[in-house]
């Protein structure tokens, strides 16, 4: 079978663009990415494209050109710019196609989503009395693990205070200007223990990719990371997801826990060959958890970690190197895609200002609504 | 009024939640299923006492819709919430009364009340909440 490349990786800065549609960002990645590829979108085989709240994705089309491609449009969740690339992977790593682009782009409006119970399977009641809403999801799940664990705020504070100073190393993230823990700890509290700066925000942004099978590589004269394990994996009986009016007693493994072997399993490798890694930070919260979840450390580790700078850039694995959600916002559809690109920044020494040493290896997790995560696994081109 | 028909009974002036155990493999669900998945499970009520899971603040006023409480931006008072283990049965997620934020602790013990609740919508009704156990001395 054949090895599946990322010849061009494209991205349109996240934050807030008054008078850009969601849709006009996802045209810019686009023609980012195949320029970056070296290639025409007349080339290009098969797209996959998602977007939650900005317009069906195949709305790129009369704006790149109408080619008679087949592009699907892609909807799965927090998890749709990951299950737009998993999917490019599986049409490449099949056989079937040579060449082809996963885009995603997303335009949300300011503050906090509001969903309604009736499009989650809920009955109104829930809603109504205060408890639909994912900032509770997140502060009541940290707030049970820092009791377990051992994880103080301080440990929440200076991982946000990381990404605020990553964010402003990367030309594509929104927060640009670092904040430092004191304020972070300070700020307006959102829902204990989670302020303010420890939450990212709903943005706007888009982020696209060309991958190629080995063989067009080859004949493009083109190169870029070879992905050694993509995966995708739902909600089991047991976890706890957003939105949950009862859980089951008995506990079991969370999705990104799931995604993470099967991600592992797949390229071979383990935690600890990992040299740079983009993991979902809804909250920084998340990020620590997210730690052990992927792997990168027991329970309970991340205390120490995250004080003695570990996951900071120069740390023994450096986390979030863009910024992560927390300075880059979350556009939903492009957010999983994003972390890919800065992958494949850091594994093509592009990532100016913020470049991790010669990584061979890069991981990404993204994780969201209804429960489900995607993982990515790169592998710099020898 | 309660807000919503089937969520709990008052029983001898005890509040208890309606829950519903699966018949095909005992497992247990909250709220009861309602419409045609209810035929496949058999209501039975919770017991009334738990142990605190876990809890945060909202601190902001939600968003409506779904929101319907009455109250502004300005005059909302922030509220606890959280999830209550109901030992061998399910983990409830609940508005959670108490006095001082502060006092809340994963792991104490906790008892199931009802409470006024005033909707934009209707007018006031009922709630189930849960409250640590003493909290009303």
């Amino acid at each position: 079978m054949t090895d599946v490349h990322i010849i061009g990786a494209g991205i349109h800065p996240f934050g807030r663009h008054d008078g850009k549609s969601g849709l006009d960002q996802g045209v810019l990645a686009s023609r980012q990415a195949l320029e970056d590829a070296g290639v025409e979108w007349d080339e290009i085989q098969f797209a996959f494209g998602g977007s939650d709240a900005a317009g069906n994705a195949d709305a790129l089309l009369p704006r790149l050109g109408l080619t008679g491609v087949q592009f699907i449009n892609v909807a799965n969740g927090c998890a749709t710019g990951g299950s737009a690339l998993l999917s490019g992977y599986w049409a490449v790593k099949s056989g079937e196609f040579d060449l082809g682009l996963v885009v995603g782009f997303d335009k949300h409006p300011r503050g906090a989503f509001n969903p309604m119970p009736e499009e989650w399977g809920l009955p109104d009641w829930y809603g109504e009395i205060g408890l639909m809403l994912t900032t509770q999801f997140f502060a009541n799940k940290i707030n049970r693990y820092m009791a377990l664990h051992g994880v103080t705020p301080e440990a929440l504070a200076l991982t946000a205070e990381k990404a605020y100073e990553n964010g402003a190393r990367a030309p594509h993230a929104w927060r640009r200007s670092p904040v430092g823990a004191e304020a972070i700890l300070n700020a307006q509290m959102i829902s204990d223990p989670l302020t303010k700066f420890m939450f990212c925000s709903p943005a706007e942004g888009g982020a696209a990719l060309v991958l190629a099978s080995d063989r067009k590589m080859r004949a493009l004269g083109a190169s870029g990371p070879r992905v050694r394990g993509a995966a995708v994996r739902t909600r089991v009986k047991g976890s706890f997801e957003v939105f949950s009016p009862s859980l089951d007693v008995e506990r079991g493994p969370s999705p990104t826990e799931l995604t993470s072997q099967a991600a592992y399993e797949m390229a071979g490798a383990a935690p600890e060959d990992i040299d740079v890694a983009q993991i979902q930070d809804t909250e920084s919260g998340a990020e620590i958890m997210h730690m052990a979840e992927n792997g990168f450390c027991a329970h309970g580790e991340q205390e120490r970690l995250v004080r003695d700078g570990e996951t900071k850039l120069g740390g023994r694995l450096p986390i979030n190197t863009d910024g992560g959600c927390l300075a880059c916002g979350e556009p939903i559809g492009a957010s999983g895609l994003r972390q890919v690109y800065e992958n494949v920044q850091q594994l093509t020494a592009r990532a100016t200002g913020r470049q991790v040493e010669n990584p061979r290896l890069a991981y990404s997790q993204v994780y969201g609504a209804p429960g489900l995560s995607a993982v990515v696994i790169l592998e710099a081109q020898s | 009024m309660q807000i919503a028909n089937g969520l709990f009974d008052v029983i001898e002036g005890r509040p208890r939640l309606i829950a519903a155990r699966r018949k095909a493999d005992g497992a247990v669900a909250f709220p009861a299923p309602q419409g045609p998945d209810a035929e496949l499970f058999e209501r039975f009520h919770l017991a009334p006492r738990g142990r605190l899971w876990s809890f945060t603040v909202q601190r902001f006023r939600p968003k409506s819709p779904p929101y319907d409480g009455a109250e502004t931006a300005a005059d909302f008072e922030p509220f606890a919430l959280g999830y209550v283990e109901i030992p061998g049965e399910i983990i409830v997620e609940s508005r959670i009364v108490v006095s001082d934020f502060d006092k809340l602790r994963i792991g104490m013990e906790m008892e199931l009340v009802v409470v006024p609740f005033r909707t934009a919508s209707r007018g006031d009704v009922t709630i189930y909440a849960f409250q640590p156990v003493g909290e009303a001395e």
